[in-house]
């Protein structure tokens, strides 16, 4: 533990770490400086002035951002020279800056509207006409940058230059004439050059993708975990009615800090696919028929005793450990998961540690092997192929490998859409997915990570560990979990690396699993 | 003064003893004239002695700050197996001010045994010269300078055969204000953008790529030779009022007076002294109406507060101002005063590196503001509006470009609040800015 030191930020004593900046120190104390340039992830210039603060015998106002904590320091974030020193950069900041809001992406999430309502002036002294002007720009990629809106507190430039390590960006021009350039021949293609649209604290840097889909206040909001690569970084998964509009990065200091890549961000549109198979369906008469739970659940029982043992499970790599635990339970026989590795190289941000775009696009894969699943995509069509039962659980399969599964005695699937079964299966039960359920996935580095949905499940919809459970109930007795804490319990009794980890305990950033290599 | 006018007797001249002498400009020519003796024997000397003796001498920073040379040189880390560096800061753009200028023209050598003996004192083995981008002339006749010292063998691995390695490096800057800020000046040198630095860690710690680094102005540097030479007693001694104020100071005088130009006197001297006797006084039929006495980053003086002055550091402040660089700008009874201060900000704006939010903005707006009021269309809110701006843009950001700027600004709307007055009541014409 390093040495503590102990100092009173407004009146509220805190013991921090020596070379702690006074911001964060503040943090502790239950205050928030008001800043815009520093932010965790970066380097701290000290440009904006925003933070600055009063610290007693000092002679002049500090930046609390590059200030570190001193013994027996006393600071006061709301004396009479530090709000007005704040008051005067807002309403420097005010003065160049348009009052587009009712038009602007950032309305509502805004941190110069913040600040400005909090301790903003009512009203302006600037009574000069013009404002300063420039164009909107392609920064290329999903990036616009509307430079009148820019309060130059260059985050986005050192973001490219320290994290990304691609330095294509830079504040052009001297005085109130500045404003971010971009050199021409690159434009923003880092694979990680999205991220400066979340560190942009006013509405200058905007995605074109969710360029005016909504309002940030008609946001809906849910913790959750990209599915996007083996990673794991942890995203926030926003809906406005219903619908995933955007997904974000949520801070994860060990996993992912405040970024994520560009193909993560981009990978949501699955999320809102309107041809979800909504109800059981079982084959009657050669026709799948949808019917009611109790139905689905049995004719899904039945077909696994049937199989008497001789089940090749084909399993999603978006499967929870949950569903993946519960359908070993139901199944047995061999369970292979679909952990498809891309042929592109990994895509690394420079500045943090152990990140990356990887290279197996799943999430869960980690968690799947524990539970005894084989990544071996393609032993697992081959066995399917003379099984007695193919259990496919939310598994993507092309035209091809449906057809494959002609092989099997029955097929049974869990679904979420509507894909290549309808000649195929005997049984297809409606199944939610990331994004409608509870459940937890474990990263490449064995770190376990929940989930919470962000959307109601279409129609009858249910998690497949619940599914799943029923059905293993009914084949074969016991209880079923009813609930997600409940059957992760099933999982870890299956896995003995999860067997030491309370859901109560995994909190929204996960932990790691007990003997997993954290590198 | 030298160039082009004959020195006047009151002048007491030691830096500029060879302006106008084309011959002291070769490395031939500053030997035959005692150059290069102080370099000698401070290669004899240790670097504390050679440190001692310029705190010894009292001399202080001739860039603006009048922080003491020595003690800044005392700063630097002992024996901490890092490369040193000495930076020269010959950009020298703040407005009214010209004489490093001159120093660079006339005694080149003169800045560069300085600075051998500086980075030497300090155990650094390379000096850097950063010359302001419009310094053509001056930049030409450095660059000969510096390649006849490593002909001569004085600069070099084996500087004067004393076994040494001392380098000259010349850096030109690209024309900004902002690079004669000493740590955006480092920036700049690495090839970064001039943006000033956050202090700390300040330049002996982490200066110019991360190590430690002193940097000097150019006629400190050129003075400290003379020290050596002839002891720091001497130069001590060079002083009419405060002792805290030693030694020689070039003014460079311009404006409203008869015989601009540089004028070297001891720290001490009344400045009516300079601008009437000196300078030739006021032009024809003129008075004396206001001073600027240390470039442009500086509060105005009135003209009562002038004629009391004494310059030297503590003089100056005494009146309100403070001695700066010594780029003294004149102005007499013909002047506007809004229009002055309004072009003054102006450049201020014009500079501003646009890093701090306050000097940005800030320096932008108070230009607007007083265009207004010349204009004819200020209103007696303006004013109050101007001062408590200027509030907000001092001692709020991380360099003084936003000061410097918010103090003419106020001295001016303090010291000359009738001039203002009669733009907002319409009593004065419009101008045209």
């Amino acid at each position: 533990m390093s040495e503590l030191v102990n100092l009173t930020i407004d009146g509220t004593p805190v013991s921090v770490p020596k070379g702690t900046m006074l911001i964060e120190a503040a943090k502790q104390a239950g205050v928030l400086v008001p800043h815009y340039c520093y932010h965790p992830s970066l380097p701290s210039p000290a440009v904006c002035r925003m933070c600055l603060v009063d610290v007693e015998k000092a002679p002049k106002l500090a930046p609390a951002c590059v200030t570190a904590v001193a013994e027996g320091q006393v600071v006061h974030t709301q004396s009479e020279n530090a709000k007005k020193a704040r008051e005067g950069v807002l309403e420097f900041l005010l003065i160049n800056h348009p009052l587009d809001c009712p038009i602007c992406d950032q309305a509502g999430e805004c941190e110069l509207q913040d600040y400005v309502f909090q301790e903003g002036r009512s009203s302006t002294r600037y009574e000069e006409y013009a404002k300063r002007y420039n164009p909107v720009e392609d920064f290329g990629k999903d990036v616009l940058y509307v430079a009148n809106r820019c309060i130059l507190c260059t985050r986005c430039v050192r973001f490219m230059d320290d994290v990304a390590e691609e330095p294509v960006l830079c504040v052009a021009e001297r005085g109130d004439r500045a404003f971010i350039g971009i050199d021409p021949a690159h434009k923003l293609t880092h694979e990680w050059s999205g991220n400066v649209v979340d560190l942009c604290p006013v509405g200058s840097l905007v995605s074109k993708d969710f360029l005016h889909k909504a309002r940030a206040w008609d946001l809906d909001k849910a913790p959750s975990v990209c599915t996007g690569c083996s990673q794991g970084c942890n995203v926030t998964v926003e809906t406005r009615d219903d619908a995933v509009v955007r997904l974000k990065p949520r801070p994860n200091l060990e996993v992912n800090r405040h970024f994520i890549c560009d193909t993560g961000r981009a990978d949501y549109r699955w999320m809102n696919r309107g041809d979800r198979v909504e109800a059981p369906l079982v084959r009657e008469g050669g026709k799948l028929a949808a019917t009611d739970w109790l139905k689905g659940l049995d004719a899904l029982a039945g077909l696994v005793k049937q199989a008497a043992g001789n089940v090749v499970v084909l399993a999603s790599g978006k499967a929870s450990v949950e569903s993946l635990a519960l359908v070993k339970k139901l199944a047995g026989g061999k369970l292979f998961v679909q952990a498809p590795v891309s042929k592109d190289a990994e895509r690394p941000l420079a500045g943090v540690p152990n990140l990356a775009l990887r290279q197996e696009r799943a999430p869960n894969g980690t968690g799947a092997e524990w539970l005894g699943y084989s990544k071996d995509w393609n032993a697992g069509l081959a066995a399917a192929k003379g099984a007695g039962l193919a259990l496919v659980v939310g598994a993507e399969l092309s035209d091809a490998e449906w057809a494959g599964l002609k092989g099997a005695k029955a097929v049974a699937v869990l679904a979420a859409v509507d894909a290549g079964f309808d000649d195929l299966a005997q049984v297809v039960l409606p199944v939610t997915t990331v994004v409608e359920e509870l459940g937890a996935y474990v990263n490449r580095d064995g770190r376990i990570q929940r989930f919470w949905p962000a959307k109601a499940a279409p129609g009858m919809a249910r998690p497949a560990w619940w599914v799943a459970g029923e059905a293993a109930s009914l084949a074969s007795g016991g209880s079923a979990p009813q609930t997600a804490d409940e059957a992760f319990r099933v999982a870890a009794a299956l896995a003995p690396q999860l067997s030491a980890v309370q859901y109560g305990e995994l909190g929204f950033t996960g932990r790691a699993a007990a003997g997993a290599g954290v590198a | 003064m030298g160039f082009p006018h004959p020195s006047h007797p009151k002048e007491t001249v030691v830096l500029s003893k060879y302006f106008g002498d084309a011959g002291a400009r070769t490395h031939q020519g500053w030997v035959e004239r005692g150059g290069y003796q102080a370099l000698k024997k401070a290669l004899g000397m240790t670097p504390d002695q050679i440190i001692e003796e310029v705190k010894a001498s009292g001399l202080r920073g001739r860039g603006g700050a009048g922080f003491p040379t020595g003690l800044k040189w005392s700063f630097m880390p002992k024996g901490d197996g890092k490369p040193h560096f000495l930076v020269c800061n010959a950009d020298e753009s703040e407005p009214g001010t010209f004489k490093d200028r001159e120093i660079m023209r006339w005694t080149p050598h003169a800045l560069i045994e300085g600075c051998a003996v500086g980075a030497y004192a300090i155990g650094a083995e390379r000096a850097y010269i950063y010359i302001r981008g419009e310094f053509t002339e001056p930049w030409a006749i450095m660059e000969k300078a510096v390649a006849e010292a490593y002909a001569a063998g004085t600069l070099g691995a084996n500087a004067m055969g004393s076994g040494k390695r001392i380098d000259v490096v010349l850096h030109r800057g690209a024309g900004a204000y902002i690079c004669g800020e000493e740590t955006a000046l480092m920036n700049s040198i690495e090839g970064k953008r001039g943006n000033p630095r956050i202090k700390p860690p300040f330049p002996a710690q982490a200066g110019l790529f991360a190590l430690p680094t002193t940097i000097n102005n150019v006629e400190t540097l050129a003075a400290v030779p003379h020290i050596l030479n002839r002891g720091a007693e001497w130069y001590k001694g060079l002083c009419l009022s405060s002792p805290k104020s030693t030694g020689t100071k070039l003014f460079s005088v311009c404006g409203h007076v008869q015989r601009p130009g540089n004028y070297e006197i001891t720290m001490g001297t009344p400045m009516m002294t300079l601008i009437d006797e000196m300078c030739g006084g006021m032009k024809p039929g003129r008075t004396l109406k206001a001073v600027i006495p240390g470039g442009s980053s500086v509060p105005i003086m009135n003209a009562a507060e002038a004629k009391e002055c004494l310059l030297d550091y503590e003089g100056v402040v005494a009146k309100g101002s403070m001695l700066g660089s010594a780029g003294m700008i004149v102005m007499d009874d013909s002047t506007d005063m809004v229009r002055m201060i309004m072009r003054l900000a102006k450049f201020y704006a014009h500079e501003s590196c646009a890093q701090c939010t306050q000097c940005r903005e800030g320096t932008a707006w108070t230009v607007k503001i007083l265009e207004r009021i010349l204009a004819g269309e200020g209103e007696a809110k303006d004013l109050d509006l101007l001062m408590d701006l200027a509030d907000n843009m001092t001692g709020k950001t991380i360099c003084v470009l936003s000061d410097s700027c918010a103090a003419p600004v106020v001295s001016g709307i303090q010291k000359f609040r009738g001039e203002f007055e009669a733009y907002l009541s319409r009593r004065r014409a419009p101008a045209v800015a």
